[in-house]
């Protein structure tokens, strides 16, 4: 009996893990898309060069800078915000998961779920 | 030439990457990082980065259908993310400090590898096993669906799948692709599970693992947005028009030709690779 019930949390579980993920797809490719149309329209007849790296600058790079440059109109910063949304999809997850199986009384898995999540977020604003 | 145009060829490579990578098996992270350096003459650590950020979409788009179907193990994926994801930062602090040349050289026998792992059929007697002392205390074992109704099966061998993992991470990072192939290795071959479940399990942790590394790359500054826009988007439509192609039987002679031009671009980069290093 015990273990129906945790079959059925579990499928609970999956089917909103399902629809979690393919909502952060379809907001991320619609907000890269808005903001490819932006930068194409704006810069679309300049010349590119892509065999020789440069790193971006640094307002591309981290969130607060994401951000800002976003609101100041700029295509370039909307697809960088895109791409957050996406790379938040999967942390989202495990989040969701954190709370899922906390709510199963599950303390080993609550504790993997953490770890991963700390990792995650050392990765993402870590020095 | 101009950004327009150069983004419109980008973005018909991708789809095809994307398609291709999909109904091989392979991913379009593995794809497409060749067509973009060798092809487009684009450098390797641009490509990584365009590269990871479409891996977490097509795995995360996939992820979802997986999920709803019940082939997934949650437990499984979760428990073994721990080991991609240190794995995954790790690769990614060693590709900013290898060179281009070695990552390129690395990248072209990863490559071959890997198409060799997506050219052999896959072992279907998984999930026969006994219950594992390990395995039964971390509730690994579940059920899956089929026409009978609910199969159930056993895992095994949790370390030795958990040290491959690291490994799969630890290439997921430093490439820039989902490493499906070294998955398959720690799932079906050391844990033995059923080639669906190890399937679906493994795409719903790609994700995860290549946002851990995605989030260096970014604030590396490795991700350019005019680049991975169009990577991103075309390697996402193309997988996904793909994997409603999975199992057409007309697919086994794109297959072929499709791994021989894997094999010859895999022998493209290890040749700029070993060029770049003498």
């Amino acid at each position: 009996m015990k273990r129906i019930v945790r079959n059925l949390l579990d499928h609970e579980t999956e089917i909103i893990i399902g629809n979690l993920l393919r909502a952060g797809v379809i907001a991320a490719a619609a907000v890269v898309s808005s903001g490819g149309i932006v930068y194409l329209f704006r810069h679309g007849q300049a010349q590119m060069d892509y065999s020789v790296f440069h790193r971006q600058p640094e307002d591309l790079c981290d969130v607060s800078g994401i951000i800002k440059q976003t609101f100041a109109g700029r295509g370039r910063g909307l697809i960088q915000l895109g791409l957050l949304i996406l790379i938040a999809t999967p942390v989202a997850r495990v989040v969701f998961s954190v709370f899922a199986f906390a709510r199963q009384k599950d303390r080993l898995y609550v504790a993997a779920t953490l770890i991963v999540l700390a990792i995650l977020v050392y990765s993402l604003m870590g020095k | 030439m101009s950004i327009l145009l150069f983004t419109a060829f980008i973005f018909i490579g991708s789809f095809g990457a994307g398609f291709l990578g999909s109904l091989t098996g392979l991913g379009g992270g593995i794809v497409i990082i060749p067509l973009l350096t060798v092809v487009f003459g684009v450098d390797i650590r641009y490509a990584i980065g365009a590269s990871l950020v479409s891996v977490i979409a097509t795995s995360s788009g996939a992820a979802a259908a997986y999920v709803k179907e019940g082939f997934s193990n949650i437990r499984i994926g979760m428990f073994l993310e721990i080991a991609t994801t240190v794995g995954a930062l790790v690769g990614a602090f060693l590709a900013l400090r290898l060179s281009t040349p070695v990552i390129a050289l690395i990248f072209g026998l990863v490559l071959i590898h890997s198409a060799y792992v997506s050219s052999r059929p896959r072992d279907e007697s998984s999930g026969q096993v006994k219950p594992d002392k390990l395995a039964t205390r971390l509730r690994m074992n579940g059920t899956y669906p089929a026409r009978g109704g609910l199969v159930s099966y056993n895992v095994t061998s949790v370390p030795s799948g958990f040290g491959l993992m690291f490994v799969a991470g630890g290439i997921s990072g430093l490439l820039g692709i989902g490493s499906g192939a070294v998955k398959v290795l720690a799932m079906d071959q050391a844990m033995r599970l059923p080639f669906k479940v190890s399937t679906a399990t493994s795409n719903f942790m790609i994700g995860v693992t290549a946002a851990a590394s995605a989030g260096i790359y970014l604030r590396q500054g490795y991700i350019d947005p005019g680049l991975t826009m169009p990577v991103m988007l075309g390697v996402l439509l193309g997988s996904s028009i793909g994997a409603k192609h999975l199992f057409n039987a007309e697919t086994k002679k794109l297959r072929a030709i499709f791994g021989v031009v894997l094999f010859v671009l895999a022998l493209e980069m290890i040749y700029t690779g070993l060029k770049g290093l003498l």
